[in-house]
């Protein structure tokens, strides 16, 4: 993936722009190729058109449902549910996080816990939020967040705990105190981990969201929407669904996770990142 | 020395960790028993342990487990047997990589579940739509790893061996692969844990009557919160065992052997 970036942004000095045509041809090409495979085993009747549409149906149902507003709608609500989520997460996991890399009690306390409901797929909890919370947005919602603030936990506590013994003493030896320490010290000195945290916590809350609402009951949403779509098999609306969800899963990679990531490289010069 | 420090040292946690685990499910059972919440979702533990002892004694959750078991390792398998070909030949060729790594590029983004609907469509209810997602998202991080594996071998060791004769077929399994193996092996982890996570997904929505997944989404509709609590242990302790068990002792016979990468500190 970084590559296919860098070379589409790499010109060369002299005929910028027949390269950059050239670039923009062999990234298109292999998707002219799929394209026109999967028109041509459309056409050829393999399979029942309702289950195996022409791109032509998904393009007509994804113009039809985006003018509709039926599609933008799902869209947002799916994004808003997303942000909502993980901004939960996000406030809770570093707080976690933080509270256990300083605190001796604290990590004693909570890291059992915390490795203990960690390995267990998100998603297995879903029917005991459902149970717990009912069918809807709160569930959804709390259960995207109780999914990504793992990931959020661990690697704010890596942090915390990986800032330098000498950054705290010289600090300390120059008088800094409590409240200074944290916001001077530890806090730069963790973000690179914390970053990388946000950056997998909300991977994956977006890897869950659309199974969540599929299983939710949500009245909006694109999980919904392609899930719905199944009873009527209106494989086209499926269709032009799933390029939604790629289109943003795709400018999540592109705008949010290559941003944090290029960030942090750069600025604290880590290459390694936590993952996983 | 040093070793017996470190033995005191894991006791220590250990010891912590058992006296906070029994803290926490004392108050959960206090929870439990004070009849705040309807019996019926917050089941007591004594009920949940009840209920896990019964169903392993009469079989069904060992079935139910051999067959989210069967699911994941038959799209894990698949997996490895597309993307580290792939992943191999995407590093070495690059007419192969200008082909797929647009393509893959686009269908990364795409979590597993969205899928979900239109394979049930596809290919019905049941094994074959499981272990196709299972087998979609395993894949990307498994091709993808490989790539990047396959591509930092550093090139001074493949000159070195160049040097000394050796012939493309030793130059392959002698220095490519096990050069790229930390990469590979930490795309396999990766691609079990999200094959964990999608198989339970996958059995939720395209239920079929056999999974962990199915048990937990089907005891949802009779209240049967000790079947779900049971279940979501049984699953919890499957993925450990994969977790630290196989792929621990994957990476200690080779690529910690092999002096690859330091033993991590747990």
């Amino acid at each position: 993936m970084q590559d296919a970036v860098s070379i589409a942004v790499s010109p060369a000095p002299e005929s910028r722009t027949g390269e950059r045509l050239r670039t923009v041809a062999r990234n298109a090409f292999p998707f002219l190729v799929v394209g026109a495979l999967w028109e041509i085993v459309a056409r050829a009747g393999v399979f029942p058109r309702k289950l195996f549409p022409t791109l032509g149906d998904v393009a007509t149902a994804f113009v039809d449902l985006t003018r509709a507003g039926i599609l933008p709608m799902h869209a947002a609500e799916t994004v808003l549910r997303l942000l909502s989520g993980f901004a939960l997460a996000a406030l809770v996991g570093v707080t976690i996080g933080v509270l256990m890399g300083r605190s001796r009690r604290a990590e004693d306390i909570l890291l059992p816990l915390v490795s203990i409901l960690a390995p267990i797929p998100g998603l297995a909890y879903a029917p005991l939020f459902l149970l717990w919370f009912g069918p809807g947005e709160v569930s959804a919602v709390l259960l995207v967040a109780f999914v990504s603030m793992f990931a959020i936990i661990f690697n704010s506590w890596t942090g915390v705990k990986a800032v330098k013994e000498i950054w705290l003493r010289s600090a300390q030896s120059m008088g800094a105190d409590d409240r200074r320490m944290f916001s001077h010290v530890i806090l730069p000195g963790a973000l690179p981990y914390i970053l990388t945290g946000l950056r997998l916590g909300l991977a994956q809350a977006w890897r869950i969201l659309v199974a969540v609402e599929m299983l939710a009951a949500v009245p909006w949403g694109l999980g919904w929407l392609i899930f719905g779509a199944r009873e009527f098999l209106n494989t086209d609306a499926m269709m032009a669904g799933i390029v939604v969800i790629a289109l943003i899963g795709l400018g999540l990679e592109k705008f949010v996770f290559q941003r944090i990531e290029n960030f942090t490289v750069v600025r604290w010069g880590m290459m390694g990142s936590m993952a996983p | 020395m040093s070793n017996m420090t470190q033995q005191g040292q894991s006791r220590r946690s250990l010891v912590r960790a058992a006296i906070t685990l029994s803290c926490a499910a004392a108050l959960y059972q206090l929870l439990a028993m004070s009849g705040i919440f309807a019996q019926a979702l917050l089941p007591k533990l004594q009920s949940i342990v009840s209920t896990l002892y019964a169903m392993l004694a009469d079989g069904s959750m060992i079935e139910h487990a051999a067959f989210t078991l069967y699911r994941v390792l038959f799209g894990f398998a698949l997996a490895i047997a597309v993307g580290l070909p792939l992943g191999i030949l995407m590093a070495r060729f690059k007419p192969v990589e200008n082909f797929f790594l647009p393509l893959v590029s686009a269908l990364m983004p795409i979590p597993s579940f969205a899928l979900v609907p239109l394979f049930m469509l596809w290919f019905g209810i049941g094994n074959v739509t499981t272990v196709l997602i299972v087998f979609y998202a395993a894949t990307f991080p498994m091709l993808f790893n490989t790539w990047t594996g396959v591509r930092s071998v550093n090139p001074l060791w493949l000159r070195a061996a160049g040097a000394m004769g050796a012939e493309e077929n030793s130059l392959f399994w002698k220095v490519i692969i096990p050069g790229a193996s930390p990469f590979i092996i930490t795309g396999m982890r990766q691609a079990f844990l999200r094959c964990w996570i999608a198989v339970v997904g996958a059995e939720m929505i395209a239920a079929s009557d056999w999974g962990l997944g199915w048990v937990i989404f089907d005891a949802k509709e009779f209240l049967q919160t000790d079947v779900m609590m049971a279940s979501l242990i049984v699953i919890g302790g499957i993925g450990f065992v994969f977790e630290r068990v196989v792929f621990g002792s994957l990476e200690r016979f080779t690529v910690l052997r092999w002096g690859m990468v330091r033993a991590a500190k747990a």
